[in-house]
């Protein structure tokens, strides 16, 4: 194969990364006391997170080739193989993975109290089923992964959720599973076309009839657009953020809905170059929707953790934007805001479940003065305000300008649409900042004299909050050192979508549709 | 190069060191660190303004900063003539302000956080001023929006504080929507963000034209408007003026350091520098000038009938600051920097005195309840005088060279310019009688407060009257920079300075031409000082015997044109409205919520009729057994 690089390192470090913390959660099994188990989660993800550190180091940022690829056939009657790498365009979802789930374990040291066991094994094994997804490179291996997902995060809205929590995570389920049997149609239709193989990268070099193409491209788009959440499939969200335990909430919002994206870049373009042309267009228009819409829903929030949830579809508005508009920028700025949407998003999540272990509600209108409650907890969070709202600085500018530049490049109209989520996002998050901070304070609240005084951050939650801090900062000021890793592989990805397989070859059905459009 | 990357960077430090540190450790000693890290900075700025005089000119790449495929920018700094005059006045005038702010703010809750953004603020405006190319100075002008929205909501318990601070922040970014768009075209355009590099290649993009909607539009006149929006924002013109004003539920000290030193200029500094992209469009160079000349006139309207000794002086900004943008569009950009310098030191000499004023009086800010302070306050009063005769523009003081050289400017431009330059001078004489209303009414007469404030009343601390002081030089003597030659020869010093940036202004007249202008704006001067004299000194009846004959009017100026109501009314509350009802309330909830939970609805519907089939009873069951069968065969039989 001429698009692979093995593995260079003398052990198979993918496979580690993937599999240490299934091993952890089959360990937590055989533990019975709360605090030994909190401390093993703790260790088995700090540890993975440590052992993928040698990825950063020892990756090839110049070539878009896989690398670290670890092969072995697996059921070879079926054409199914082990196969997993990583390429420019994955490799940092590794690392968001693994912070985000160090965060998780420690944010939720004090907040979850009961079947405290069972709810770590469900994040250990989560984070098992998300590093599989962002390395595998068969099919078969993928849809394992992408399904073993669900039924952890299923649980833990399901379990450890809010009031409404069995709605949220029903809904959540149907609502993803009806996306992935259509995609795996379209998997079964791959396998079938591209002579019984399912491996991925050979999938991705093979040429399809155009209408054949365009089949494919709106059963693997069902599963991706209910994923991101694209407009309009993105009502189970609120639900299952708002509903979700914290932790639960972070990995949805870090890495979960970041799956959608990335299944695109990986799947969508490389194999399906003219379907991804020629829906460009109606994407591109959705994700301005989203954006818009997803801002105006937030004005009109007045629970807490629903308008951040909310605020998802906007920003991932901004993801699909620039992913769709097809140029390096646009690609590059999308993968970035991926990153960023993960750590900011991530970041709020935590400390929205901070600050309800103190008042125990979301409720926007109980809270009010609070910089003077807690004036380290309002300085972290003004910090995410303005990543969100995308002020220089931060991680968010440097997304949100490259995806505008990308969109006002494809088409100039998209990117005025595009800014004007710029105004509406200051708008509804300087207001909910304004409601939580400022003011008058609930005297409830009040430190000495309320009925619940609320007491700053500590220094556990205060560690849980730096590493996102850095990254905010450090990606907004330097986003070489992460937009460097995706150069190459970008490049390759757009030389893919612009090859035409079947040029005039476009049948009525095409036709038809173009019309319609 | 270090030397150069202190000017920013010290203030910067002190921000950091006193937020992280300021509420355990630094406390009210707060002003030890930020006061010696902006002293310092302006220091090396006159260091770095006399590397500029002779003859150096700084154009440093520090790191690239965003590289993704074509698109590359760098964080880097330039330090030409331009930025060498707006370092000197940022950083002299905020070390004033800073000093100033130690009496001030003594004894408040948020000593520490107060420095900590003052210093923020001065590093985001040095980053502005000192960047070699247009993403850097969207970094600068954005956070010191950022500033402001610190600043202005400082006393963030009051909610109309906190209003007006985010009002700051979300008028400014409907201004960065369009300069956003802006740079993005530039660099679509020339391939780089990079001032010089822009410049150079701007005679080579001149009459290419852009599609918009199918219409076809000069690329450099869009760039030019859409980087003006920005500027119309940030330097609060005409519409997106409404900030400002609300700008001063900020203490004090942050009004004089917005209005005088940072924020507000820097939309004139962003237009001034762009010159060799505004040259080439004639329409973009004629909107500057039409809105910064109905700005200026709209404001001072305004300010003649505000009862808030800091509300007058808010719109006496936007005022002044449409008659810089008035220079700049028609085409005098020396004109309009040397404006911004006398203004920054007259304006902030004005905030800061009124906060003397404020701060005797504990907080009270309307001039009907004062009156008669020159007995308590001389020091106060004095520099006030000094600062309005400067605004005023009386011949001598600062402000008088600055005006009268973009009034010749817009009259020498002709046409639209003279229609202006009539729209200004009319202004000037609002301008003359609104400054010595509030010195009328603040300072002469009889005491109109309570009792209990009289017997407080006293003059601030040295540690606020030196920095007054300090500023009245300035307010006084900063103008003599820029003599004009029909005065003296070779003493306008400035615009020598700047022509090498900004070039020199079109046009020539007689100089009986450029006295008579002169004559008609030294009389509008005397002539609105003397009707101020006349209705707060001699008559103080009649300002309420006018109000009461021209009611209407009167109320639309107090109301400021009802501008705020509008938004309100037409942006706000719209939008607000439409998000909970329409989009939240029925789209999101009814139709796609109705359609994900009525398909289960539906299919339990079905389901619930087809269960009752299964009755459990084997009769039944039997039957249909039997029919099935009897309708199959006969099926069967019938069509065979």
């Amino acid at each position: 194969m001429e698009n692979i690089i093995l593995n260079s390192l003398d052990y198979p470090i993918l496979s580690w990364t993937v599999f240490l913390p299934l091993i952890g959660a089959v360990v937590l099994l055989f533990l019975k006391r709360a605090d030994v188990i909190r401390w093993t989660s703790l260790g088995v993800t700090a540890a993975t997170f440590v052992i993928s550190l040698p990825l950063l180091s020892n990756f090839d940022k110049g070539t878009y080739k896989m690398q670290f690829v670890e092969r072995y056939e697996w059921i070879p009657s079926w054409g199914i193989n082990y196969f997993i790498g990583i390429d420019g365009i994955s490799i940092l979802f590794i690392f968001l993975t693994t912070i985000l789930s160090i965060l998780c374990v420690l944010v939720s040291w004090r907040a979850v109290e009961t079947k405290i066991k069972e709810f770590h094994i469900a994040i250990l094994t989560m984070e098992a089923g998300m590093l599989g997804v962002f390395v595998a490179l068969d099919f078969f291996l993928f849809y394992l992964f992408w399904e073993a997902m669900l039924i952890p995060m299923f649980l833990l809205i399901g379990v450890w959720g809010g009031q409404n929590r069995v709605y949220a995570a029903i809904k959540f389920f149907l609502y993803t599973l009806v996306g992935s049997v259509l995609m795996l149609v379209g998997i079964v239709v791959l396998y079938f076309y591209g002579g019984r193989t399912l491996d991925i990268l050979a999938l991705s070099s093979m040429q399809y009839p155009v209408t054949l193409q365009y089949w494919l491209f709106i059963a693997f788009f069902a599963a991706f657009a209910v994923k991101v959440p694209m407009f309009p499939v993105h009502t189970w969200l609120p639900d299952a953020h708002t509903e979700a335990p914290t932790a639960g909430s972070v990995i949805l919002a870090g890495v979960l809905i970041k799956m959608g994206a990335y299944g695109f870049l990986r799947f969508s373009m490389p194999m399906l170059p003219d379907a991804t042309r020629f829906f460009m267009w109606p994407v591109l228009i959705l994700s301005i929707v989203a954006i818009i819409y997803g801002a105006l829903v937030c004005f009109a929030q007045k629970d807490f953790k629903r308008l951040i949830a909310y605020s998802s579809v906007s920003h991932m508005g901004f993801v699909t934007l620039g992913i769709f508009a097809l140029n390096t920028q646009g690609l590059e700025g999308g993968i970035l805001q991926m990153l960023n949407h993960g750590i900011v998003t991530g970041a709020m999540f935590l400390m929205i479940g901070m600050i309800y272990e103190r008042t125990h509600t979301r409720v926007i209108a109980d809270y009010g003065g609070f910089a003077r409650l807690v004036p380290w907890y309002a300085g972290f969070f003004i910090i995410l305000t303005l990543a969100s709202i995308g002020l220089p600085s931060t991680n968010g500018f440097i997304g949100e300008f490259l995806i505008i530049f990308s969109a006002f490049k494809a088409k100039k109209l998209l990117g005025v649409f595009a800014a004007t989520g710029i105004i509406l996002g200051a708008g509804y998050m300087l207001r909910l900042y304004q409601n939580i901070f400022f003011e008058k304070a609930n005297p409830d609240y009040e430190t000495p004299g309320g009925h619940h005084p609320v007491w700053d951050l500590n220094a556990r939650e205060v560690l849980t909050l730096i590493p996102l801090i850095v990254f905010i900062f450090w990606i907004g000021f330097y986003p070489n050192a992460f937009l460097s890793y995706m150069h190459a592989s970008v490049q390759h990805l757009i030389e893919q979508v612009n090859q035409t397989a079947y040029a005039g070859q476009e049948s009525l059905i095409a036709e038809y549709i173009r019309e319609i459009f | 190069m270090v030397k150069y990357i202190l000017i920013p960077l010290l203030p910067f430090i002190a921000f950091v060191i006193t937020i992280l540190f300021g509420r355990n450790h630094i406390k009210d000693k707060a002003h030890w660190i930020a006061v010696p890290a902006v002293f310092a900075s302006f220091i090396l700025a006159v260091s770095a303004f006399m590397d500029v005089l002779g003859g150096k000119v700084i154009n440093i790449n520090i790191y690239s900063w965003i590289v993704s495929g074509d698109f590359n920018v760098s964080m880097g700094f330039l330090i030409d003539q331009l930025t060498a005059v707006m370092l000197m006045v940022v950083t002299s005038i905020s070390t004033l302000i800073f000093i100033y702010s130690i009496g001030y703010m003594h004894g408040d809750g948020g000593y520490y956080r107060f420095f900590a953004y003052l210093s923020l603020f001065v590093f985001s405006m040095l980053i502005l001023v000192m960047a070699n190319n247009y993403l850097l100075l969207y970094f600068g002008w954005e956070a010191v929006g950022l500033c402001s929205y610190f600043l202005i909501g400082f006393w963030f318990h009051k909610k109309s504080a906190a209003d007006a601070g985010k009002k700051a922040f979300i008028v400014n970014r409907f201004g960065d929507f369009g300069f956003g768009l802006g740079v993005i075209l530039i660099f679509l355009t020339f391939g780089s963000l990079e001032y010089v590099k822009v410049f150079d290649s701007a005679g080579t993009v001149a009459g290419q034209t852009i599609n918009i909607l199918g219409y076809q539009f000069d690329t450099i006149t869009v760039i030019c408007l859409l980087l003006f929006c920005g500027a119309v924002g940030k330097s609060a013109q005409l519409p997106l003026h409404v900030w400002l004003p609300d700008a001063m539920e900020g203490p004090t000290p942050v009004s004089a350091l917005i209005h005088a030193a940072t924020m507000v200029t820097a939309g004139v500094f962003m237009v001034a520098r762009s010159n060799p992209l505004f040259n080439l469009s004639a329409s973009a160079m004629a909107t500057v000038a039409v809105v910064g000349g109905v700005t200026a006139l709209f404001a001072a309207t305004i300010a003649l009938v505000q009862n808030d000794i800091k509300r007058v002086i808010a719109y006496s900004t936007v005022s002044q600051l449409g008659y810089m943008f008035l220079a700049l569009g028609v085409g005098a950009y020396t004109a309009g920097i040397f404006h911004l310098y006398t203004h920054a030191y007259f304006k902030a000499l004005l905030f800061l005195g009124a906060g003397s004023v404020i701060h005797a009086l504990h907080d009270e800010q309307n001039m009907q309840k004062m009156g008669g302070l020159k007995k308590y306050m001389p020091i106060t009063y004095w520099v006030f005088i000094l600062a309005s005769l400067s605004i005023s523009g009386i011949p001598g003081f600062a402000g008088f060279f600055s005006k009268d050289e973009i009034l010749w400017r817009a009259y020498l431009s002709g046409g639209l310019g003279r229609f202006l330059w009539f729209l200004a001078a009319g202004a000037a004489l609002l301008t003359a009688f609104y400054s010595f209303r509030l010195i009328y009414l603040t300072f002469h007469g009889k005491f109109r407060g309570t009792r209990e404030q009289e017997h407080h009343l006293h003059e601030s601390p040295p540690v606020m009257t030196v920095p007054l002081m300090f500023l009245a030089v300035g307010a006084v003597a900063a103008g003599w920079v820029g003599i004009p030659p029909i005065f003296m020869e070779h003493a306008d010093k400035i615009g020598e300075f700047l022509a090498p940036v900004l070039g020199h202004p079109a046009g020539e007249g007689s100089h009986a031409e450029e006295l008579a202008v002169m004559g008609i704006s030294i009389t509008v001067a005397l002539a609105g000082i003397l009707i101020a004299y006349i209705m707060y000194i001699r008559k103080t009846d009649l300002p309420g015997k006018l109000g009461a004959m021209f009611q209407p009017v009167y109320r639309l100026l107090y109301n400021k044109y009802w501008v705020d109501e509008l938004y309100s009314k037409t942006i706000v509350q719209p939008t607000l409205k439409a998000s909970d009802r329409i989009i939240l309330g029925f789209f999101d909830a009814k139709i796609i919520e109705g359609i994900v939970n009525g398909v289960p609805a539906l299919i339990g519907a079905f389901s619930r009729r087809f269960r009752a089939i299964q009755t459990g009873l084997l009769s039944t069951y039997g039957l249909a057994m039997v029919l099935g069968a009897v309708f199959i065969i006969g099926f069967w039989i019938f069509l065979k």
